[in-house]
């Protein structure tokens, strides 16, 4: 079981209080974007092995949307934080680079 | 004029706790930001209450405050009071980015009696419902089942639960089937 902490409200939120939202940190194409970058934002997902960045709603509970990032191989939750930011923070990247040295996730690292 | 009703019309059921829909209560969403003075002033002023901390609740009576989320509190007050209540809270926020409704009707409020109240709501929602975790004062919103629900403890031995109106009845049964005799678990 999945057990995340939602940076709004500070609860340990079981998967089961949680609405998985996919990648997170995807740029919103818009009018002027060609048609490769619309169909990128609309349609193409990565799908790592290892770090990968989610979005989660804390839907049975305060409701706000958050990130996560964590490890589609192992479980591992490295951290959540707050919805309103372009990039992971950098308390975020020091936990995961802690565990996961060399990591890279589009143009994080 | 029609009559307002609650949505099971105060049923009762007695297992091993108690489990009975509270009839009409007034409640009050307040949706704003919660660290501005006036909205913090307002809420004093018109309910009698402080501005609630994170996943807490202040009660007075029928009366309290609970915090839903960031920019949401769930304002408690009888049912007659109501429109009332926000007409004068509006009133009181008026120039605030904020907004104040009435979905009295729009719940059910179930009270829950009975040494084992923890016991029941641990059977039923993903919450830590031990006497060191959950705390007279916390707030909890999670789910009952398959259905939302939020939730606190009105003393050591009475829990009472907030769902929406429409889920009432299915409410009910699993609060009536997690309660009942012979299910006991007695583990916390
Ligand atoms: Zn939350």
């Amino acid at each position: 079981m999945l057990i995340l902490q939602c940076p709004y409200c500070g609860i340990n939120a079981d998967e089961t209080e949680l609405a998985a939202g996919g990648q997170a940190h995807i740029k919103r194409e818009t009018v002027g974007s060609d048609d490769n970058a619309f169909e990128d934002y609309l349609f193409r997902r990565v799908n790592p092995k290892g770090v990968h960045f989610e979005r989660w709603r804390h839907a049975n509970g305060c409701g706000k949307w958050f990130h996560a990032a964590r490890c589609t191989m192992t479980l591992e939750v490295f951290g959540t934080y707050k919805a309103q930011t372009f990039e992971p923070p950098q308390n975020i990247k020091d936990a995961i680079s802690a565990k996961r040295p060399g990591w890279k996730w589009g143009d994080f690292s | 004029m029609s009559n307002a009703v609650s949505a099971l019309q105060g049923v009762s059921h007695a297992g091993y706790i108690d489990v009975e829909e509270m009839g009409l209560r007034g409640m009050v969403t307040l949706r704003g930001d919660l660290t501005s003075a006036n909205v913090k002033i307002a809420v004093k002023t018109v309910f009698g209450v402080s501005v609630p901390d994170v996943t807490k609740c202040a009660l007075q009576g029928e009366t309290g405050a609970a915090w839903m989320s960031p920019d949401e509190l769930l304002l408690l007050c009888p049912h007659e009071r109501a429109e009332e209540l926000v007409a004068s809270l509006s009133e009181a926020l008026a120039g605030e980015h904020a907004l104040v409704v009435n979905v009295s009707d729009a719940r059910a409020v179930f009270q829950l009696r009975g040494a084992a109240v923890r016991e029941v709501i641990a059977k039923l929602a993903p919450v830590d419902m031990s006497p060191n975790a959950f705390l007279l004062g916390h707030f909890r919103r999670s789910r009952i089942a398959q259905t939302p629900a939020a939730f606190f403890l009105r003393d050591e031995t009475t829990i009472e639960l907030i769902c929406f109106r429409s889920v009432a009845g299915y409410m009910f049964d699993v609060l009536k089937r997690a309660s009942s005799r012979g299910s006991e678990v007695n583990a916390l």
